[in-house]
């Protein structure tokens, strides 16, 4: 028996509005602040400067907003349920310690030595809005013809056995295949010039970022003259996907419940 | 009205570090607005990360917004990507807290610290879309205020502040509040009206109530336009920290922020007497905070903000009476939730700061920063930084005695009678470090970092001229030459910048007109070296028909008008022309705190008096105390873990 063994929590939480302008290291930086602040039993590194042993899942690009975001704690013991500092006070405890537009929405103890969220996430969902000016077309394109041009740029993503895309890695310019990383994508609705797409990209063995599919969209979008640009991220979802099945994190590595005789 | 949030968010997508412009830290507030109360913007003309930790304006911020009578929002200079983006699409300055255009509040109140913002304060109050001479505004636009260290001498900013704020803040702020909003019932009438009202406020000065006329480049007088304007603005001085327990909520930015730390205050003035030191000479005197506050201002703070760092803040920390005891206390109550770390900025050279510094940093001791600024004993008594070289080296050899591998001193050079053989021995001092370093571990470091002086108003160093460009430059190269190779890293700062400082420093009225060129001429963001060019500065003098070497290498006699003569940092004329003439003469001066008052003027002109719970001198601080240090009796034991040796 590991008398020194940690006690991990996987936390979901979103980020919505304004703090969505805030990086990957910064919402890092403020749970950990929180954490102090909700005074949780924080486990540390060793060495010179021990810092909480905390996990982030895929970062998430400034600017995006997100429903699905999670992180794996590491507690020196069990918070329990039901009590003051208990699992299930997680989320409105620790979202009151947190920046406007940060929620902790759920929190479960997770087995030790779990794989990390890096490497168990599977598949991401997104809903993207683009727009897509047409700088070239005279004239006014009646908004069912804008549908379809959309929707044949989509299908000719989809229908493409390979895409490939310029998009910079550690600094350099490289050509990538993005196809393999698009599951899936579907036109959800057209709202003046900004369309909403439904997005599933994988993340392994390469991951794709929405802003490669718009990437991907402009390559195949030259017969219809639409100019896809960015306009709002908002990831839906992470998949944690094992011998075929599909798993929202929080239900991905359950803890067995701890037996009566190690409590006593 | 309404915030522009809706027309600020698109812009924000487009420009590098965005945070920067959000707001929603903890600890700040979304204030209602009410006619009836006065609206307070306070501007720090720097970048967000620079300008959020100012404890200045995070202390008003919290006064002003606890009043029932007002609210307080805060912004900070846009980075030139967003400004052009706002210039572009016609979005004002705006408010981080709830996005208000700048143009909306009644007071837009600046922070100035440091000279090299003034064309950052000019292109913050055109972007709030006011024009930046206060001649030219009328009664519906905000009243540009501006308070801070560099306003000790107000006269370069004076064609853009409507009135300056000298010394500490707490107090005028609300008697500013209730004459502003005095003068908004009344219905905004006429500027010049509640400017004059404005300017009998103590502390208060207002530039356009005073006439300035001059006999050539030189200054003939300066008088009030009023009879009931004073002659002289005297600073303000909170007489007591304890009434002042702020911030009580210090801010928690989103993001990395310079000072990303708890900061509590733990005195405030200082008077060890360095004569180049403006800071010390316009704080005087000293006011130390209890140490029960201060103990409660540290537990709350961390535990309402989270950070696991926490700085005692002040001009010399170590020597704050009971700082061992307070410093022990500190590392040993560790809160549940893992290690807090404590430092303490500004420390003295001598071996009870080690004993300190080994307290706090019980494990990893990567550096240790000491300041003894000039390179010979004899300078340092010009300056009036007496540490003697034993007590340097003894504070080296316990620092690398006890782990510490990399050492960093802190010079300036271009000191009043510095002669080359000074300059040398700051190479001289950082080499010798080097040497006791080597002794304990063959990785030891020394950095020199070295600065050029500029002198300041209300210091007995005001009448000295400062070195030009290629006189620095010519230091600075000797001192490369004299520490290649030699275990000793030397950095500078830009001796072109500090000639450009000079100008501001000790600048007048006139020299507005040339840091307006200069801002015009897209000269914004000059205290960050890679927007700083000279050139722009030189432009602007010549443009203004200005000779810059008047106002920067020359050097002034005692009966010249100087520029900032009618404002008063409570210090006598005489005195700091004496200090002046005693620095001529390589004598020092100790510190008041412990020996008998000299008379400088503050307390006695003000009817107030150091706030010190110690009666004696801190152990080991010889600083001016006329203290040996050398034989390390003075020590306390209790914190050398390791014998210092001499
Ligand atoms: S008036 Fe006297 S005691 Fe007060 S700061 Fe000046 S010299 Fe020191």
């Amino acid at each position: 028996m590991r008398g020194e063994a940690g006690f991990p929590v996987r936390i979901r939480f979103c980020k919505r509005g304004p703090v969505r302008f805030i990086g990957h290291r910064d919402v890092a930086r403020n749970f950990e602040r929180a954490f102090r602040i909700e005074e949780l039993p924080l486990a540390f590194t060793l060495g010179f400067s021990p810092r909480p042993k905390v996990g982030f899942g895929l970062a998430l690009s400034v600017g995006h907003e997100s429903d699905a975001e999670y992180l794996d704690v590491e507690l020196t013991r069990d918070p329990g349920s039901g009590g003051p500092g208990g699992l299930d006070r997680f989320p409105e405890a620790i979202s009151a310690a947190l920046p406007d537009g940060i929620d902790v929405t759920g929190a479960t103890p997770i087995v030790d030595r779990a794989l990390s969220l890096q490497e168990a996430v599977t598949a991401v969902e997104y809903r993207i809005e683009v727009t897509c000016v047409a700088p070239d077309t005279p004239g006014v394109a009646s908004a069912s013809e804008i549908v379809a041009s959309i929707e044949a740029t989509v299908a000719s993503v989809l229908s493409a056995p390979s895409l490939e895309i310029t998009r910079t890695r550690k600094g350099r310019e490289v050509a990538e295949d993005v196809r393999p990383a698009i599951r899936h994508m579907e036109l959800l609705e057209v709202d003046a010039a900004v369309a909403s797409l439904h997005l599933e990209l994988a993340t392994q063995p390469r991951n794709a970022r929405p802003g490669d599919v718009v990437a991907a969209l402009n390559a195949v979008a030259g017969p219809t003259g639409l100019v896809f640009a960015e306009w709002r991220v908002l990831r839906t979802h992470q998949w944690i996907e094992r011998v075929g099945a599909r798993l929202e994190p929080l239900e991905a590595d359950p803890r067995a419940p701890v037996r009566k005789a190690w409590a006593s | 009205m309404s915030s522009l949030w809706p027309r600020i968010e698109p812009l924000l997508a487009r420009v590098e570090k965005p945070a920067r412009y959000i707001g929603m830290e903890r600890g700040s507030v979304r204030p209602e607005h009410h006619p009836g109360k006065v609206a307070w913007l306070l501007l720090y003309p720097d970048t967000y990360e620079i300008g959020l930790p100012n404890q200045g304006l995070q202390i008003l911020y919290e006064i002003l917004n606890e009043r029932a009578d007002a609210v307080a929002e805060r912004s900070y200079a846009p980075w030139s990507d967003l400004e052009a983006e706002l210039r572009a699409s016609g979005v004002p300055l705006f408010s981080v807290d709830t996005h208000r255009a700048a143009g909306d509040f009644d007071v837009l109140a600046f922070n100035l610290s440091a000279e090299l913002v003034a064309t950052n304060l000019l292109n913050c109050i055109d972007l709030a879309g006011v024009p930046v001479r206060a001649e030219r505004r009328s009664p519906e636009h905000p009243l540009v205020l501006a308070g801070g260290h560099c306003t000790f001498n107000p006269e370069p900013f004076a064609d853009f502040v409507d009135a300056f704020v000298i010394g500490d803040g707490e107090e005028p702020v609300g008697e500013i509040t209730e004459v502003i909003g005095a003068w908004k019932r009344g219905g905004r009438a006429s500027r010049e009206a509640v400017l004059h009202d404005l300017a009998t406020i103590p502390g208060v000065y207002v530039p356009s109530m005073y006439e300035v006329s001059y006999d050539g480049p030189r200054i003939a007088a300066v008088e009030p336009r009023y009879a009931d304007v004073p002659e002289r603005v005297e600073k303000r001085t909170v007489a007591d920290l304890a009434d002042w327990p702020y911030p009580k909520r210090q801010l928690v930015p989103l993001i990395e922020v310079v000072h990303d730390r708890l900061n509590v205050e733990i005195f405030r003035g200082c008077t060890r007497g360095c004569r180049f030191c403006q800071a010390g000479m316009i704080t005087r005197p000293v006011r130390e905070r209890p140490i029960e506050q201060v103990r409660t201002m540290v537990e709350d703070g961390l535990r309402r903000t989270g950070y696991d760092e926490v700085a005692l803040t002040s001009l010399s920390s170590a020597d704050f009476s009971g700082i061992d005891g307070l410093v022990a206390d500190l590392v040993n109550e560790q809160s549940g939730c893992g290690n807090v770390g404590l430092s303490l900025p500004s420390l003295r050279v001598d071996a009870f700061t080690v004993g300190i510094a080994s307290e706090i940093q019980k494990v990893k001791r990567t550096g240790l920063t000491f300041a003894p600024e000039a390179g010979t004993w004899r300078l340092r008594q010009v300056i009036n930084k007496m540490i003697t070289e034993e007590d340097l080296y003894a504070a080296v050899e316990g620092a690398y005695s006890q782990g510490w591998r990399r050492v960093k001193l802190y010079f300036l050079t271009g000191l009043p009678t510095e002669m080359d053989e000074d300059t040398m021995g700051i190479a001289e001092l950082a080499k010798n470090v080097v040497a006791v370093g080597k002794k304990y571990t063959k990785q030891a470091t020394c950095t020199a970092s070295v600065g050029g002086f500029v002198p300041k108003a209300h210091t007995p160093f005001q009448w000295f001229g400062q070195n030009g460009v290629d006189e620095m430059r010519r230091k600075v190269s000797m001192l490369r030459d004299a520490t290649r190779r030699s275990g000793v890293q030397l950095r500078w700062h830009d001796p072109e910048a500090s000639f450009a400082e000079g100008i501001v420093s000790r600048g007048d009225r006139r020299v507005g007109a040339a840091i307006e060129h200069v801002w015009r001429n897209g000269g914004t963001f000059q205290e960050w070296s890679e927007r700083f060019e000279l050139s722009r500065w030189l432009e602007g003098m010549a443009a203004a028909g200005l000779d810059p070497d008047w106002y920067v290498t020359r050097h002034r006699d005692e009966n010249e008008i100087l520029p900032w003569d009618h404002v008063a940092a409570g210090l006598h004329r005489d005195f700091l022309w004496q200090d002046w003439k005693q620095a001529l003469a390589e004598h020092g001066l100790p510190d008041c705190r412990w020996t008998p008052c000299y008379d400088c003027g503050v307390c006695t002109q003000y009817a107030i008096e150091h706030v010190v719970a110690s009666a004696v001198a801190p152990a080991g601080g010889s600083q001016g105390t006329g203290q040996d240090l050398s034989t390390g009796g003075a020590v306390p034991v209790s914190l050398l873990p390791t014998r210092v040796a001499t």
